[in-house]
């Protein structure tokens, strides 16, 4: 009975949710709609990744002054953001973590380790760099994150690797930032106020699942903020803007679920899901059932999936069980949903598949003084040889050597098609090193470079010095062909995942993928020590002064005799008793 | 090559700077200014006829040299450019010295405390006193200035016309002085500015950027007569104290030190000073490797070698300039002294 009156009450919102884009579309046409979305895959290695998406379009133009002052489902804070500080684009990630593609798979949005803010301003903007510096300062203010350090010495402008995700009038360069703090660690109260900007709070929809003592017990746990501007409709002739907000967490089945591969949203989430948000146009939940090798009876989902959806994504033909919390018969049974995955047979272990593209990162040499920073990136398409671009930014106390790069494929030297280099300033910017490289079909290719540690002021270090400095992940970006012809997506009838990458023709898809941060130690000063210095070469240069002084202020003079102090005296007796001359 | 060069440069300067001394005392004996008993500090050709040739293979053959010269460094140039100046001003070619150290002073800021002992040695040259009054002085003087401030501006222009951007100037000669870079190196700097608090950094770096210039003024008054003598303490100054000190540096007023050679009787640690200069070279590789690369030392034994070898140098420099001090005391008033009583006397500084 309880349950039906909680029916009745989300169909009555429901109905009152569709009448009233009708209502506000009498003066500007003001809708909002909210989707939400979450994907349950099974990875290969038994892991389970749940990624979270909750899209806000709202068909308003934030950039002119005045016209909004009814914020709805889009969050208050990164509207008037983005309407004071002229942003384009905002893509902020918060990751802890490390995504191992190789393992895998591709994920369908990969963040860096540790906190990454691109931006792109509008043409309008003028001082791009203030810009950037409050908009990171009121990132950090929204967020609880320490992005307020983000300052020109790990601020870059990349040429060629971050274009525009959404519409794009020209993409002047200059107009881009992107930073990286790698050393960032992401908490619960990172997560608070991520979950605050969304329309329900998380009290009902897929939300409910976001409990922090859950999430955090994990291989991976990466949350992000999108922000964008797409066609209002197929003319595009409006502008209308995207809010999206992912959370990627993978679970380690194995060691949570006491050795077995069986996982269930109640093991996992420790919560079930009860409604749908009633702010929200649609509310799916999508799991991965798509066979493996060829044989359908592999795994089992209950309760039955109401409806399967297929898709191509990433190349691949994946087949996807569908429940739609909207939908009223979903309750019927039971008053929650607890999607649950047994596997009928121990999965084969040796054929994982290896993704098309991946990459690691390493560093290498002995010692405090020199190192060499080595990045393979393979590609395992069988015939198809595809360019690919790599984004380096290496901090400025890391000095690099451009003269020993050398990009090695096969045993041969392999020439990229396009560098931008720009040298680290000290104590200002950092190195940027961006290459198109051609990656041949099968191939691994080795990209190395050397550098050289610098020492720092003592106040530069980080508490723990030891411990070392993190240099942030390498991007690669590249247009990864596909086995199988891919259809152009409709944003709005098709899965929110299928949908993040503007996709420009059915052949290959894109891929943004980030290798291994690296920590690196540089040779400490001994930080205990600071009086103890100044007094120490204080006094070697008191004791030039000294001399110099002596030797020039002073001549010489023939010593008088002087009856000599009592010192003198004494000795002289005691010289007389042992009849020694005296002095 | 420019190693060579140097070396060549040294060489023939020092065989004019012996003719200039020979005339000199020859001068001074005739005038009577010597003390009677001075004889065995009288300086005879023979003795000197081996020194330029000492110089020439003191410089080529100090391992700091080699060691500059495999590191590829441009020290060489340095010390080239630097050379030449000296021959330049000893054979009395007011211009040509100008402009070697208007290219010296452009390369690294320190030669500019070297127009003092040029000057001094080309006013003695042309035997114009230095008296503050004097109006010959000051117009030399100016000449000389003018020279080196023309060339000075001269190649300065070119590096912009080069360039075409003033940016140069802070990149140069504001790394010199502002010290930012903080790698170790055999001077002082590099630890003091690591461990320097924020506040007192700028006022650190102002005292030791005087430091390196305000010996010119109290030494040029003192060694206004010998003015070879000054240029060799001043570019021995300039490598201890520099802002980014090598080994090429400390090569090259160890080339000088031949020169001085009849100063050994007067020296009183020379022993204690070239072991300490000899051990803390040796070391420094050794606790480099230790610090760096086997992780079991410390930053601070690299320093504290720093420490004890710029010591060192200090003290062989001040131990020369007393030898030197103490030489000419003797020229003038006697090699044996007495006291009034008759006795042996002793000589202090008072």
């Amino acid at each position: 009975r309880g349950g039906a009156g909680e029916m009745l009450a989300a169909a009555a919102l429901v109905l009152l949710l569709a009448a009233a884009p009708g209502r506000a579309g009498a003066g500007q046409a003001r809708g909002d709609a909210l989707r939400e979305e979450l994907l349950l895959s099974p990875l290969p290695t038994g892991d389970l990744a749940a990624t979270f998406q909750f899209r806000t379009r709202w068909d308003a133009d934030l950039q002119q002054r005045g016209a909004v002052s009814h914020y709805r489902l889009f969050p208050k804070a990164l509207g008037r953001l983005v309407a004071a500080l002229g942003v384009r684009e905002l893509h902020l990630a918060l990751t802890q973590g490390f995504w191992r593609t190789r393992a895998w798979g591709q994920p369908p949005l990969q963040a860096p380790a540790g906190a990454e803010l691109w931006v792109w301003f509008q043409p309008t903007v003028t001082d791009v760099d203030k810009a950037w510096k409050e908009l990171s300062n009121i990132l950090s203010g929204i967020f609880c994150a320490s992005l307020n350090f983000i300052d020109s010495t790990n601020t870059v402008t990349p040429t060629a690797s971050f274009k525009p995700l959404g519409l794009a009038n020209g993409t002047d360069h200059h107009l881009l930032r992107y930073a990286v703090l790698p050393r960032e660690v992401v908490c619960t109260e990172n997560l608070t106020p991520w979950k605050k900007l969304l329309p329900c709070g998380s009290k009902a929809g897929l939300a409910v699942l976001l409990k922090a003592e859950r999430l955090f017990y994990s291989s991976y746990h990466s949350q992000a903020v999108h922000i964008r501007p797409i066609c209002r409709d197929a003319s595009c002739l409006a502008v209308s803007w995207e809010l999206r907000q992912t959370l990627t967490v993978v679970f380690d089945t194995f060691s949570s679920g006491q050795g077995k591969k069986d996982w269930s949203l109640f093991k996992m989430f420790s919560r079930t899901l009860t409604d749908a948000c009633p702010l929200a146009s649609e509310s799916k939940v999508y799991v991965d059932i798509s066979p493996k090798n060829k044989e359908k009876e592999l795994l089992e989902v209950t309760p039955p999936p109401p409806s399967v959806h297929e898709a191509i994504v990433q190349g691949d033909k994946r087949t996807y069980a569908v429940y739609d919390l909207l939908n009223p018969s979903l309750f019927n049974t039971s008053r929650s949903l607890n999607v649950q995955l047994k596997w009928k047979r121990p999965q084969d272990s040796s054929e994982l598949l290896t993704p098309v593209l991946h990459a690691h990162r390493y560093v290498s040499g002995y010692g405090l003084q020199t190192g060499e920073i080595s990045t393979l990136i393979y590609n395992t398409h069988p015939y198809r040889a595809f360019p690919v671009i790599l984004l380096e930014t290496v901090p400025w106390y890391l000095r690099l050597y451009v003269h020993t790069l050398t990009i090695i494929t096969k045993g041969k030297e392999n020439k990229p098609s396009y560098i931008h280099y720009q040298p680290a300033q000290d104590r200002q910017r950092p190195h940027l090193l961006e290459m198109l490289i051609q990656l041949p079909a099968n191939s691994i290719t080795k990209i190395t470079i050397q550098f050289e540690r610098a020492l720092l002021k003592w106040t530069e270090y980080p508490p723990d010095p030891n411990h070392g400095f993190y240099v942030g992940s390498s991007v690669l970006s590249a247009l990864v062909p596909s086995v199988m012809a891919m259809k152009d997506v409709d944003v709005e009838q098709s899965p929110l995942f299928t949908s993040l990458f503007p996709s420009s023709d059915g052949s290959s898809y894109f891929v943004r993928m980030y290798t291994e941060p690296l920590l690196v130690n540089l040779p400490t000063p001994d930080f205990s020590m600071p009086y103890n210095v100044i007094c120490l070469t204080c006094t070697v240069v008191a004791v030039c002064y000294g001399s110099f002084y002596n030797l020039l202020t002073r001549t010489f003079h023939v010593e008088e005799p002087s009856r000599g102090g009592l010192a003198k005296r004494l000795a002289n007796i005691i010289r007389k008793f042992r009849g020694v001359p005296p002095l | 090559i420019t190693d060579v060069l140097t070396a060549v440069a040294l060489y023939l300067a020092i065989q004019d700077f012996n003719k200039v001394v020979f005339k000199k005392q020859k001068l001074l004996i005739e005038l009577d200014k010597y003390a009677p008993d001075v004889a065995e500090l009288i300086r005879t050709p023979m003795e000197m006829h081996y020194i330029p040739l000492k110089v020439a293979l003191f410089y080529l053959l100090n391992p700091y040299t080699v060691m500059s010269c495999v590191a590829k460094s441009t020290c060489a140039i340095n010390n080239t450019v630097i050379a030449f100046f000296i021959l330049a001003t000893i054979k009395g070619s007011a211009f040509l010295s100008a402009v070697f150290l208007a290219l010296a002073t452009y390369q690294s800021l320190y030669p500019l405390t070297l127009f003092a002992p040029a000057l001094l040695y080309l006013l003695q040259r042309q035997f114009i006193p230095v008296k503050l009054k004097s109006k010959s002085f000051w117009l030399y003087t100016m000449q000389y200035a003018a020279l080196y401030l023309c060339s000075l501006v001269v190649i300065i222009c070119l590096s912009f016309f080069l360039l075409s951007s003033w940016d140069f100037i802070p990149s140069v000669y504001g790394f010199i002085l502002s010290v930012p870079d903080l790698t170790p190196n055999i001077g002082l700097f590099w630890y003091f500015f690591a461990e320097m608090f924020e506040h007192f950094s700028l006022f650190f770096v102002c005292v030791f950027q005087i430091n390196v210039f305000f010996y010119t003024i109290p030494l040029a008054i003192k060694l206004k007569e010998h003015p070879v003598f000054f240029m060799f303490v001043q570019i021995a100054i300039i490598s201890i104290f520099k802002s980014y000190p090598t080994v090429g540096d400390i090569a090259l007023y160890m080339a000088f030190l031949p020169v001085w050679s009849h100063l050994y009787r007067f020296l009183r640690n020379i022993f204690i000073l070239s072991c300490v200069l000899i051990v803390c070279s040796l070391l420094f590789p050794v606790l480099w490797h230790l610090w760096i690369y086997a992780g079991s030392a410390n930053s601070n034994f690299y320093y504290a070698i720093t420490l004890t070898f710029n010591i060192g140098q200090i003290l062989l420099i001040s131990d020369y300039f007393y030898a030197f001090l103490r030489r000419e005391y003797y020229l003038t008033h006697g090699l044996h002294l007495t006291r009034q009583d008759g006795t042996e006397a002793m000589l202090v500084l008072k």
